[in-house]
C-alpha cells in the first residue's frame, strides 16, 4: 500500500469536515469552549492537541499487539500523561505567558475524549503511519473548530485579532462598541451551536432526526 | 468553619464546573437525555471527587510539593501522571463496591461508571485544587487544610449534580418542540446550555 492512497487521504480529510471531532463526534468539548476567549491560546492549544494526538497514536499503535486487554485504558493513560507532561514543560519554557493563559486546559488534554476516543477506536487496529495521519486529521479538524469560536470570540469581543486591533478608530466613533457578553463562558457555547447549525445545513446527511 | 461554608457555595454556583469552565461537558451532553441516569451519574461524580480531591490533597501536600520528599525537589511536574493513576484506580474501586454492594444502582449506571476515570470534572477540580492549594490563606478560593479539599470536591460534584438534573429537565420537555431541522439534537442543547450558563453569570457578583 502506498504512503498517500485513497484510504489514507480519507483517513486525514475526513476528521475536517465529515466526522469532525468537535462538531460531529462531540468529543473534546470542554477544552474547545474554554480557551477560545481569544486567538493565540486557541491555536497554541490546538497544535498542541495535533502533536499528542499523533505521538500517542504512533506510540499506541506500535504497541498494540503487546498491550493486554483489561489494562489497555491504564496504558493508554499513562501514555497520554507522559505526553502531556512534555507538551507543558515545553510550553512552561518556551511560552510561558501562554501557558499561564491555558492554565489547568494543558493538563486536562489527558481525559480529552478525542484522544481517548482516536486511541480506542483507531490507533488500537491500524497501523503506525495510518494512525499517524489519523492523529493530524483529528487534530486539525479540532484546531478548526478552536480557530472559528475564537476569531469571533476575539474580534467581536474585544475588536482584536492576535492581540493587534483591527477594528478602525473611526467605527468606534460612530458609536460601535465591543461586545463584552462575547468573552464571557456562555457565548462559546452558542458560538459552537451556530457552527453546528452552518455545518448540518451544509451537509444534510449528518441532520438528526 | 466559616471558609468552608463560603467555599461550598462558591464551588456551587460561582464557579460551576459546567457553566465557568466547561469541564466534564462530553459525558454532560451526552448522558443527559433523561433525568433520572443524569442523576445517577450526578451522584456518582460527586463520590468520586469526594473521594479523589482528599487523596490528590494528601499527594500534592506530602509528596509532590517542594521539598516534600527530598530536600530542594519539586515534584509537581509529576501531578498529571499521579493524579490520574489516582483517578483511575479510584473509579476502579468505586466500580468493585458498587457491584458489591448495590447491584441496582450498578446495572442502572452501566458503562458511564468507568468512563468517570476520563471526565474532566475529576481531572480538572484535581488541577483546579494544586493551583490554590498554593495560594494565600486568607484568599477566598485557597484550599489550606484537608477540610476546605473535602468541601471543594463536594461544591464542585453538587454543582455538576445540578446542572446535568436541570439540563436533563429541559431536554424532556424539549422533545415536544419544533426545532429547526438542522439545529435538532446537538445544536440546540449548546444553545440550551449557553442560556443556562448566562442564567448561572448572575451568581458572579455573589460576595462570601
Amino acid at each position: 500500500m502506498s504512503l498517500f492512497s485513497k484510504n489514507n487521504q480519507e483517513t486525514f480529510f475526513n476528521p475536517l469536515s465529515s466526522s469532525n471531532p468537535v462538531t460531529v463526534q462531540v468529543l473534546g468539548i470542554c477544552s474547545a469552549l474554554a480557551v477560545t476567549a481569544q486567538l493565540k491560546p486557541a491555536i497554541v492549544m490546538g497544535l498542541s492537541v495535533t502533536v499528542i494526538m499523533s505521538m500517542s497514536n504512533v506510540i499506541i499503535s506500535l504497541l498494540r499487539k503487546t498491550i493486554p486487554n483489561r489494562i489497555r485504558i491504564i496504558v493508554q493513560l499513562v501514555v497520554c500523561a507522559a505526553l502531556v507532561t512534555i507538551v507543558s514543560e515545553v510550553l512552561k519554557a518556551f511560552a510561558y505567558d501562554i501557558s499561564v493563559q491555558l492554565s489547568v486546559y494543558v493538563g486536562l488534554i489527558i481525559t480529552n475524549c478525542i484522544l481517548m476516543g482516536r486511541l480506542e477506536a483507531f490507533a488500537m487496529q491500524n497501523g503506525p503511519w495510518e494512525s499517524f495521519l489519523d492523529g493530524v486529521g483529528n487534530g486539525l479538524g479540532y484546531a478548526i473548530i478552536l480557530v472559528i469560536v475564537a476569531f469571533f470570540r476575539e474580534l467581536l469581543g474585544a475588536g482584536c485579532l492576535l492581540g493587534f486591533s483591527v477594528i478602525p478608530q473611526c467605527v468606534y466613533d460612530c458609536g460601535y462598541l465591543n461586545n463584552g457578553l462575547m468573552l464571557m463562558p456562555p457565548m462559546a457555547l452558542i458560538l459552537v451551536a451556530c457552527i453546528i447549525w452552518v455545518h448540518r445545513s451544509l451537509n444534510k446527511d449528518l441532520q438528526e432526526k | 468553619m466559616e471558609h468552608f461554608f463560603s467555599l461550598l457555595v462558591r464551588s456551587i454556583f460561582v464557579d460551576n464546573m459546567i457553566f465557568a469552565f466547561f469541564l466534564g461537558m462530553c459525558s454532560y451532553l451526552a448522558v443527559s437525555k433523561n433525568v433520572k441516569t443524569a442523576f445517577g451519574l450526578g451522584v456518582a461524580v460527586t463520590f468520586v471527587l469526594l473521594i479523589t480531591l482528599p487523596v490528590n490533597y494528601f499527594l500534592q501536600t506530602k509528596v509532590l510539593g517542594p521539598d516534600c520528599l527530598v530536600e530542594g525537589v519539586d515534584l509537581s511536574f509529576l501531578g498529571f501522571i499521579l493524579f490520574i493513576a489516582v483517578i483511575a484506580g479510584i473509579v476502579q474501586l468505586v466500580e468493585m463496591l458498587v457491584e458489591r454492594f448495590s447491584p441496582s444502582l450498578y446495572a442502572s449506571l452501566g458503562i458511564f461508571l468507568p468512563l468517570i476515570a476520563v471526565n474532566c470534572a475529576i481531572m480538572g477540580a484535581s488541577l483546579f485544587m494544586q493551583q490554590r492549594i498554593t495560594m494565600n490563606p486568607t484568599d477566598t478560593q485557597a484550599i489550606a487544610n484537608l477540610g476546605d479539599a473535602f468541601a471543594y470536591a463536594l461544591g464542585s460534584g453538587i454543582g455538576w449534580l445540578l446542572a446535568i438534573v436541570g439540563l436533563a429537565a429541559i431536554r424532556e420537555k424539549l422533545s415536544y418542540s419544533n426545532v429547526p431541522v438542522a439545529l435538532r439534537g446537538l445544536g440546540i442543547t449548546f444553545i440550551t446550555v449557553g442560556l443556562m450558563a448566562m442564567a448561572f453569570m448572575c451568581f458572579s457578583g455573589l460576595k462570601i
